[in-house]
Order: C-alpha cells, then sequence, then structure tokens
C-alpha cells in the first residue's frame, strides 16, 4: 500500500543516497578498472578512471543534473553500514512524453547476485511511476547480461527492440536488447 | 571516388549556416515537419537563434557527427538535411536522421535517394558495420522511404509519443553492412 508516509529511498538491505564526494571516489575507481562490471554496465570502450578524474566526473555530473533538469543520479548504499554498492539511474527523461531511460549498477561482484540490484530497482520504478508520474521506462542491455535480463523480465518489463549485432565485444558482435515497461503494467504488478 | 556524393534525384553538400539556419526557420512554421521529426513541443526559433546552434553543434562534433544538406540536382534547390551519428566508433556503428523542410518534395523519393547516398557514404567511406534509426509509427511515409532504402524492423518502443490524444510507438530499424553489400552487388571487404 503507498502513502504519504512509504519511504522512498528505504529498501530492505539498501538505500538510495546521494554521492559522498570524499569517499565514493576511491571506491568507484576500483569499480572503473573492473573489466567485468563495467561490460556488464556501460556500452562505451572501457575507460579505468583515478579517484581523482571519478570525483571530477561527479563534479560535472551535479552540474548537469542542476542545468538539464532530466536526470536523477542515486547512489546505492547498504542500510548497515552506509557503504557504497552500486548506483541508480534515471536519465533522458522527456517531461512531455513521460519517457525515462533507467540503469542500475552493483560495483562489486562480491556484492552482485544478493538481491540488492532488485530491491534498487523496485524503488526506481515507484519514484519513476508514482513520484515522477512517468509513462514508461526502458533498460537498454546487451544480450549477454543474463542476470540482468532475467531481473528485469522478473519485473514485468517487456522485449521490444533488439539492434543487431549493434555492439562489438571479445571479437564478436552481440544485440543490444531494449525492454519498456508501462505504467499501466506497473500498476497492475503493485496490486499483487 | 567519382559520384560519392550524387544521386539521381538530389546530391549531398556541406552545410551553410546561413542558408540552413533559414531553412529550418521556415520549415519549423510547417508544424507537420517538426512533428514528424521530432518527440518535443515545437517552438518556433528565429534564423539568428537557430544559426548560433547551428554552428555550435556543427563545430563541437565534427568527429561523430556528419551532417549533410540536401539538394535538388535540377535545380540545386536547398530541400533539407541529414545527419549520421557514430555513437560509438568501436562499434562501428551511427543512426541517422533525415527531414526534407519543402513540403512539394513529399512523397517523390527525394528522401529515400538522400538515404542511399547516406548509407554508401555510411558503408563505404566511414567504413561503418551498421546504421540504426527510429521513426514514430504515425510517419508512414518515413516508414516506407526507410523500407526502400533497405533498412529491417527491429522492433518498437510501446506508446513512447503522446499526440493528438494518443499514444504512438517508436519504430527502431537497421541495416548491416553485409545487407547493404548484398543489396548494392558489392563483395564484402
Amino acid at each position: 500500500m503507498l502513502d504519504i508516509q512509504t519511504p522512498l529511498f528505504e529498501g530492505q538491505d539498501i538505500r538510495l543516497g546521494p554521492i559522498d564526494h570524499d569517499k565514493d571516489p576511491e571506491v568507484e575507481s576500483k569499480w572503473t578498472h573492473d573489466y567485468e562490471f563495467m561490460r556488464l554496465m556501460e556500452l562505451k570502450p572501457v575507460r579505468p578512471l583515478a579517484p581523482a578524474m571519478v570525483k571530477k566526473g561527479y563534479e560535472s555530473l551535479e552540474k548537469e543534473i542542476e542545468e538539464a533538469k532530466n536526470l536523477f543520479y542515486f547512489t546505492i548504499r547498504a542500510r548497515a553500514d552506509d557503504r557504497l554498492l552500486g548506483k541508480a539511474v534515471l536519465e533522458w527523461i522527456d517531461w512531455s512524453n513521460g519517457n525515462s531511460y533507467l540503469r542500475i549498477g552493483i560495483g562489486s561482484g562480491t556484492d552482485r547476485g544478493r538481491g540488492f540490484g532488485a530491491q534498487a530497482l523496485r524503488l526506481l520504478l515507484r519514484f519513476a511511476f508514482a513520484e515522477l508520474n512517468l509513462f514508461r521506462v526502458t533498460i537498454v542491455v546487451p544480450e549477454y547480461c543474463q542476470a540482468a535480463i532475467a531481473l528485469v523480465r522478473k519485473f514485468g518489463f517487456i522485449e521490444e527492440v533488439r539492434r543487431r549485432k549493434a555492439l562489438l565485444r571479445d571479437g564478436r558482435a552481440w544485440d543490444l536488447l531494449s525492454f519498456g515497461l508501462l505504467r499501466s503494467e506497473w500498476d497492475e504488478q503493485a496490486k499483487k | 571516388m567519382e559520384g560519392l556524393f550524387e544521386g539521381k534525384l538530389v546530391r549531398l553538400a556541406g552545410i551553410d549556416p546561413e542558408e540552413l539556419s533559414k531553412g529550418f526557420a521556415r520549415w519549423s512554421r510547417d508544424s507537420e515537419y517538426k512533428r514528424l521529426l521530432d518527440s518535443d513541443p515545437p517552438r518556433l526559433h528565429s534564423p539568428k537563434a537557430i544559426k548560433e546552434w547551428l554552428e555550435k553543434h556543427h563545430d563541437e562534433d565534427l568527429t561523430n557527427s556528419y551532417w549533410f544538406a540536401i539538394r535538388a540536382l535540377e535545380d540545386d534547390r536547398l530541400l533539407g538535411d541529414a545527419d549520421l551519428t557514430v555513437i560509438n566508433w568501436g562499434g562501428r556503428e551511427a543512426f541517422v536522421g533525415i527531414g526534407i523542410g519543402e513540403r512539394e518534395f513529399w512523397g517523390k523519393g527525394y528522401g529515400t535517394d538522400a538515404m542511399g547516398l547516406i548509407l554508401r557514404y555510411a558503408f563505404t567511406e566511414l567504413n561503418l558495420r551498421r546504421v540504426s534509426l527510429n521513426v514514430f509509427e504515425f510517419n508512414q511515409r518515413a516508414l516506407r522511404s526507410y523500407e526502400k532504402a533497405g533498412f529491417q524492423l527491429e522492433g518498437r518502443q510501446r506508446q513512447f509519443i503522446q499526440r493528438e490524444g494518443r499514444r504512438w510507438d517508436l519504430v527502431y530499424m537497421g541495416i548491416l553492412r553485409e545487407e547493404w553489400l548484398a543489396l548494392n552487388g558489392r563483395k564484402a571487404g
């Protein structure tokens, strides 16, 4: 049941929070050196970043959020000790048509497969549909990201677009999939 | 290569900011043109504002964006523009956008001819692996033109845009290098 007291940013084991400019750059810098994480999270060629460059990136990100007003960026943190686990982003929001694109990443391999991503996705979808009143959410994911694909299907996302051989990695071409969830579909699930 | 920029009805030419901004300002007053092209609510910018935007946009992304004016072969009249934006050089993929502003040239093969030139440029000059585009489902003329140029349907983002009281899909299409080579009777290389 959703009411005004429902906490928007609290999951069972995680919470959505702001960027910590002092502590986070060190952690995220490690992620950018992890090929496995970057292949799951980014479509552009992997580029390792020193903590100082990550910090600079946060600054330009916050400037973009302020100026463009079509982007929401959250860090995913452990409820127990506020440790940085990942990031959750709603971007390219088109306010007049109610469209948005969603990205979630859990940085460390040892934190993956523990349900943190699912908890963050649940919160971010509720934020998109019940707080921002968006009409639809899109997730773009390479065909080799099996865990992510299984997760979004569980949340009712439907495969809508398959851009054939759009991504070259590990010496072969992979399809790039796009999944969509409409507010009406999310409403149906929320009732269950 | 000779004739890289010349088709049967049109040719691709360089952008002149002064001329194109006047064209955009005039075409944009035709709301159908704007709504076929863009999901943003249409705005009516002055030629001066468009020129400033256009010069900035043209200069800042020369390595990723290949932007052309489309001109009629018969009298060299400016008909519209087309833009090929490489989104990832590692994957050698680009998105293409094309607009014919002069309404009396709609539905007569000018856009399809221009798209043929763009694809030849994409595959023989930029050596891309694939070219993508998206188009609103209510733009039936464009859908037919892209099919003729060789694009395959790759899916549709459901109910993507709201216009005239209902939602419409955003259709995705793509053409792979090997498909273009086969259509144009060329050997892979």
